[in-house]
């Protein structure tokens, strides 16, 4: 099982997430994480998916994909891109372990951003790996909710995706 | 210069009109009245009030398979929206220009539960090419322009339009032509000059080649550049069940028709070929059977205008990108100049092929319960009615028979649910074509269960002067399902009986049917009426015809490949396979 990073950008119509999720879900293929948010041209939006390709060829993905009306441009993003997930994970301290966390904190450049006396609240960004390690160490302790954003992610370099798309 | 003050319900009318829309299919409902009002007066579009949504649904494809045009139906929202949803996926399946056009309750109730509401457009994402849901008046001529171009465009398709009650009644500045901006939509017609001159060099390579030829070339209208491909390489064709008519059934290089039902040397072709050109075809599972053993040493050259297609169930060493038309005529000119009038050289595999041709042809046995022989009806049919008719089939074995059994010489001369095998088609797609061509003889060729799913549309016929003739193939049962209890569940027939036979029950009698409706019908049990019938109806255009024949219900179609099999397993008749002639 092999995984890709698709950037897509996309018309902002009405049902479209409905149209991109769909899709995978009709011709089975396996999303391992969506996200999507506004992109800097007007009325276009960008789409992050990652996609766990078994069955049905990458080919096969960007394919069906490429046919929805409003989909303008799909991009498969190298390894080597930036890739970020931003997390969100309450935590259960007390006065013996809170120091503890906070080391964690500390070695992952995450950040605090609520306190209360049996619990913390930490955001962390970093690739996939980062959070999954980040997870890891704070499980002893016990994780009372996690919220993930999914993968964000752009090509290095100057150029840009919606280039040549600007009319 | 102003612009003219109109209502949505007048810009949707206005628009078609503008569209060159001559005929709508339709049903009138509470959301969509206000549409139907300015409807009324139209002096360009013809609407033609069918009596279910799906009756409309499949009229608007026959008009669309057999004149190449858009196909237009309009409901209201609710049930209305939803009978036309198999006729949707049908026309998604087959690649058929729809436009579907739904009323929907007002804006401001959308999301509510309210009467007779169903988001149609989510119902429907998943069989439609694209769907629009319209809250604005303004919005309308853009997207009805927009929505019959993405349907007729690139793999033509149903688009389907909703608009919300209010923005029907809503007045609004009607301009025309509207801005069509679809950034995202950009259908490559051209093919790459590179995979052109890789797909010549295969083809006179190859020692074994065959043209596997799909519906695409029909939607394409690339007729014409198929029949030059054929003459100038002398390489066998075939056409599946969706292109039948593509490829003239008199040519010598006609195999016939490949897959689950195809002729031995059509299926035997593909096995054993070399190279297999795909136009305009999607390797169907009834076309390959088991996909892994489909034609192991032949390589692929696939040509589709939807670059999904290419790949998706067969890798294709030359994939071809393009519009079947374009492709084939810029294939035929570097092709022309490359063999100089010389043919390649296929001369032994015509040998084995036409060795096939002579041991295995298309045949029948006649029943031996004292009933008409339903392939010799069929054909009888076809005979008399000539390659200038229009033939549409329901589904199952009449379907099979009809593909089978009638010589198709023109493309568009033969209409069927092919991919989504809806029963019930054939009645209003026959019922949509005459509407499209009335100067031709349109046959409607059905079972006796597919007649019993959109008879209704007779009614239609009657009233509106829609002269269709219907030959009901009537084995009293759903004959296709009882052939399989017949082969692979012991003959047990768990539900296929329909008592519609001359020694049963009869219910319904099909003749007293056809009068009911104010058609002649005609009941045929002795083979020496049946072309007296068929002439009969072919002479009768003051009323729609419906022919009972009496057929017997052991018939079965051959040859087969059963389902999920190797194609290598054809079989020629029950327990008949045919011999390869030592030849692996």
């Amino acid at each position: 099982m092999s995984q890709h990073v698709l950037s897509l950008l996309v018309e902002d119509r009405p049902g479209l997430l409905t149209r991109v999720a769909g899709l995978f879900a009709r011709r089975g293929f396996n999303i391992e994480s969506l996200a999507v948010g506004v992109s800097e041209i007007e009325g276009l939006s960008r789409i992050t998916v990652v996609v766990n390709v078994e069955g049905a060829p990458l080919e096969q993905v960007t394919k069906q994909l490429n046919k929805l009306i409003n989909v303008i441009k799909i991009v498969e993003l190298e390894p080597d891109s930036v890739q970020r997930d931003h997390m969100l994970i309450k935590v259960k301290t007390d006065a013996a372990t809170r120091s503890q966390v906070l080391e964690a904190v500390t070695l992952f450049r995450a950040r605090v951003i609520d306190v209360v006396s049996d619990a913390l609240i930490i955001e962390v960004t970093g690739d996939t790996s980062k959070c999954a390690a980040f997870i890891k160490v704070l499980e002893p302790f016990g994780i009372k909710e996690l919220v993930q954003s999914g993968v964000l992610a752009m090509a290095r370099g100057s150029k840009s995706m919606t280039e040549k798309v600007i009319k | 210069m102003t612009n003219e003050i109109l209502s949505g319900a007048q810009a949707i009318v206005r628009s078609l009109e503008l569209l060159g829309i001559d005929v709508i299919f339709g049903l009138p409902g509470g959301a969509i009245l206000p549409t139907y009002d300015p409807l009324m007066d139209s002096k360009k579009i013809r609407h033609i009030l069918v009596r279910h949504e799906q009756g409309a649904g499949h009229a608007a494809e026959g008009y669309a398979s057999a004149t190449g045009r858009l196909g237009v139906c309009i409901a209201t929202s609710g049930p209305g929206a939803t009978n036309l949803v198999t006729a949707i996926a049908d026309a998604y399946m087959d690649s058929v220009p729809l436009l579907a056009i739904t009323g929907q309750v007002a804006s401001t109730s959308i999301g509510t539960d309210a009467f007779q509401e169903a988001d149609i457009v989510g119902i429907t994402m998943p069989i439609t090419k694209h769907s629009f849901l319209v809250t604005k008046a303004a919005d309308i001529p853009e997207v009805i322009a927009s929505a019959t171009l993405i349907a007729t465009t690139g793999r033509p398709g149903p688009v389907l339009v909703d608009i919300a009650k209010d923005a029907q009644n809503e007045k609004t500045e009607f301009i025309w032509p509207p801005k069509v901006d679809l950034p995202g939509y950009k259908p490559v017609t051209k093919p790459h000059g590179k995979q052109i001159q890789a797909a010549a060099a295969l083809l006179q390579e190859s020692k074994k080649p065959i043209l596997y030829v799909g519906g695409g070339i029909v939607r394409s209208g690339a007729h014409r550049e198929l029949l030059e491909l054929a003459d100038l390489i002398g390489a066998p064709v075939t056409t599946t069940l969706m292109a039948r008519g593509a490829f003239p059934d008199s040519h010598p290089a006609h195999l016939g028709m490949p897959g689950m039902h195809g002729t031995v040397p059509a299926v035997t072709a593909l096995q054993k070929s070399d190279l297999i050109v795909a136009l305009g075809a999607r390797f169907d599972d009834r076309v390959t059977g088991h996909v892994k053993s489909f034609a192991p040493n032949a390589k692929v050259i696939h040509v589709d205008i939807d670059p999904a297609e290419i790949g998706k169930i067969r890798f294709a060493e030359v994939p071809i990108v393009g519009d079947a038309k374009e492709v084939l005529t810029e294939l035929n000119d570097l092709l022309g100049k490359e063999l100089r009038g010389k043919k390649p050289d296929y001369s032994e595999w015509w040998s084995f092929l036409n060795g096939l041709r002579e041991r295995y042809p298309l045949g029948f046995t006649e029943p031996t319960d004292g009933k008409l022989s339903p392939q010799h009806v069929i054909k009888r049919i076809g005979e008399l009615s000539g390659p200038e008719a229009v033939f549409a089939a329901g589904v199952g074995q009449h379907q099979m028979w009809s593909a089978q059994f009638i010589k198709y010489e023109r493309p568009n001369s033969w209409l069927n649910s092919g991919g989504a095998g809806t029963m019930g088609y054939s009645v209003p797609a026959a019922m949509g074509a005459k509407v499209g061509q009335p100067d031709r003889l349109v046959w409607a060729i059905d079972g006796d269960g597919c007649f019993q799913m959109t008879n209704q549309e007779l009614a239609t016929c009657m009233i509106n002067n829609i002269p269709i003739k219907v030959a009901i193939i009537n084995n009293s049962s759903l004959g296709m399902v009882r052939q399989w209890q017949t082969l692979f569940y012991n003959e047990r027939y768990s539900n296929t009986d329909l008592h519609t036979g001359t020694d049963t029950i009869m219910v319904p009698d099909f003749v007293k049917l056809a009068d009911a409706y104010g058609c002649l019908g005609i009941r045929v049990e002795k083979e020496d009426e049946i072309d007296a019938a068929i002439k009969l109806a072919i002479e009768t255009n003051d009323r729609p015809v419906v022919i009972d024949f009496i057929v017997g219900r052991d018939a079965m179609v051959w040859p087969m490949v059963a389902a999920g099999l190797s194609n290598d397993e054809v079989q020629y008749a029950r327990d008949a396979a045919p011999i390869w002639d030592g030849e692996e």
